[in-house]
């Protein structure tokens, strides 16, 4: 499944996480999941959200760079070497992840993963 | 040590005459070779005939940096480029150079310049100088180069940079070798920050004893009296300052003696006029205002009254060291917003049209200038824009580069570019503050 991510640029500045949860809960926006890329200088946070297109407004207003990512999330199974045989396929259909986190849900963990044709790889990874 | 009595110990009355005498002659021959003065000088009324004197200076019109960009490259020169023997640049306020040019006289008079402040500082030809300014379009290098064999002495020509061969020679010119007379490096020649910065890594290799250093002539960047009292007292030499800009002529403009009561100007070349940056009307001695000179004896690029932006004051009378030339006190600060940043002459608003021309980055900078261990640092912060907003770090760090590039190419100095939130830069009364400025000077 593709789904919409959220990415916010952020500041190494103190307090700034808390401005974005803010703006987010205010709008009465629920975090799915999140992962946090940092550099010396600032941070990448990225965002799966019940309403990202809200919430893109929302931040921007509160004057944060933001834009919205197609993500694919893959259905994992709990077993060991799952990740090592998604990985196998990717390699072989040389596609290069730019970045992977994952998400709970109820039916199990999903893995985000940031590629550059979304699309064609949810058709290589429907049978794992 | 005086260079050139006859003419730095005139009576005010013989210096004026001389003036007057070279002003009328400079005038017409600004009126005759240089079209874009001949149009100026009509459009005000003017004939060459009208300036007789030194006293009749406030009837010409000004010259600005803007008057150099509009002619660009080369449209104030007076002479034909076969009389030409040397071009220098420096930076410009759009990005484009300010091209300077020299005939032969041009580079005798500027290296007699030299020589009279090396004299100051008590340089002779028995003295081995190293010259630590950048060789190249910058006046620095080339400027002290030329002065330092006019008077005799030995020059090593270093240039900037690669501060462990500087330290090295430095010390081993002092070792004795057949034939030759066992004299080290005895002065040096380069911008303050950067002797402190050599001071520092002299007392880290513990190597002052093997010196032979006794005077340092530094320039190109506004110091302050502190900082001359620490190199004077870690180095135990004597520090001199040498003022000048490429537009007039490069280094050698004026300098000062050993009482340090002001630098010297070598107005026998350069007549100087204090004026106040809002009316443009002459103000008098010891009072703040900003410096104009009028080239009296240049031949390839002669300036009526260019304004230097710099701000500071003339006394005149006669000096304890017997000079009788006009003295110009510590720079006070710039009427416009150039920024001197390792020497190197930075307007803010280079950073934004280069911004601006690379189109993939918000024009909304920052530009905080510092002096860490003695150099000058420069750091820009650039919004982030959502335009070119990317998701990927590896993407933000390529764009880091490129800014940092374009912005070195544009400045030539190597700034730190950080990236930063959108609107996070200080805005007041519309209009964005540019530039932090945290050197104490």
């Amino acid at each position: 499944m593709i789904l919409k991510q959220l990415s916010v640029f952020v500041e190494n500045k103190e307090g700034r996480m808390k401005d974005i949860t803010q703006v987010l809960k205010d709008s009465g926006i629920n975090i799915k999941t999140l992962s946090l890329a940092d550099t010396t200088e600032y941070g990448m946070l990225r965002l799966i959200v019940s309403d990202p297109d809200l919430a893109k407004a929302k931040l921007r207003e509160a004057g944060f760079p933001v834009s919205i990512t197609d993500v694919l999330a893959v259905k994992a199974d709990d077993r060991i070497g799952f990740l090592h045989d998604m990985l196998l396929k990717l390699d072989a259909n040389i596609t290069s992840i730019e970045y992977m986190y994952t998400l709970p849900t109820e039916e199990g963990p999903v893995v985000i993963l940031k590629v550059a044709n979304p699309a064609e790889v949810e058709k290589v990874l429907e049978n794992i | 040590m005086i260079w050139n009595e006859s003419k730095e110990c005139m009576s005010r009355d013989e210096m004026e005459h001389l003036q007057s005498s070279r002003l009328v002659k400079q005038v017409n021959y600004v009126y005759h070779n240089v079209e874009y003065y001949r149009k100026k000088m009509q459009a005000a009324g003017l004939e060459p005939g009208d300036i007789r004197g030194i006293e009749d200076i406030t009837k010409l019109p000004f010259t600005t940096k803007d008057d150099l960009r509009n002619t660009y490259p080369c449209g104030l020169f007076a002479v034909p480029r076969s009389e030409v023997v040397r071009i220098h640049a420096s930076s410009g306020t759009t990005g484009k150079a300010t091209v300077v040019g020299y005939t032969r006289r041009d580079i005798e008079i500027w290296s007699e310049c030299v020589s009279r402040v090396l004299a100051m500082a008590d340089i002779g030809k028995n003295d081995t100088v190293q010259v630590s300014y950048g060789y190249g379009l910058f006046t620095g290098g080339l400027g002290a180069h030329y002065g330092v064999e006019n008077v005799g002495a030995t020059v090593v020509p270093l240039s900037t940079g690669n501060t462990k061969k500087q330290l090295t020679m430095m010390k081993d010119l002092g070792v004795t070798a057949i034939m030759c007379t066992p004299s080290g490096v005895t002065a040096i020649m380069c911008t303050p920050s950067y002797l402190m910065y050599l001071t520092e890594s002299i007392e880290e290799q513990g190597i002052l004893d093997e010196l032979q250093l006794k005077s340092a002539v530094c320039g190109a960047e506004p110091w302050t009296e502190e900082m001359r009292n620490q190199i004077e007292s870690r180095l135990h030499i004597k520090a001199h300052d040498i003022y000048g800009l490429s537009e007039i002529m490069g280094p050698g403009v004026a300098g000062d003696c050993v009482y340090h009561k002001g630098l010297h100007i070598n107005e026998d070349h350069f007549l100087p006029e204090i004026i106040s940056a809002d009316t443009l009307t002459p103000i008098g001695d010891g009072e703040i205002g900003e410096l104009v000179f009028t080239t009296l004896t240049k031949e390839a690029l002669p300036l009526i009254r260019y304004r230097t932006k710099d701000l500071t004051s003339i006394t005149h009378g006669k000096c304890e060291c017997g000079r009788t030339t006009a003295r110009l006190s510590r720079f006070v600060g710039r009427s416009d917003d150039m920024l001197i940043i390792r020497g190197v002459n930075v307007f803010p608003s280079q950073v934004e049209a280069a911004l601006l021309e690379m189109g993939e980055v918000s024009p909304n900078y920052l530009m905080i200038v510092d002096r860490v261990n003695n150099l000058d640092t420069l750091e820009v912060l650039v919004e982030v824009d959502e335009k070119f907003f990317s998701d990927e770090i590896k993407e933000l760090e390529n764009l880091t580069k490129k800014i940092t590039h374009v912005l070195q190419q544009a400045l030539l100095i190597q700034p730190k570019v950080k990236l930063v939130e959108p609107k996070t830069l200080e805005r007041s009364e519309g209009k964005a503050k540019r530039v932090i400025d945290n050197r104490k000077l």
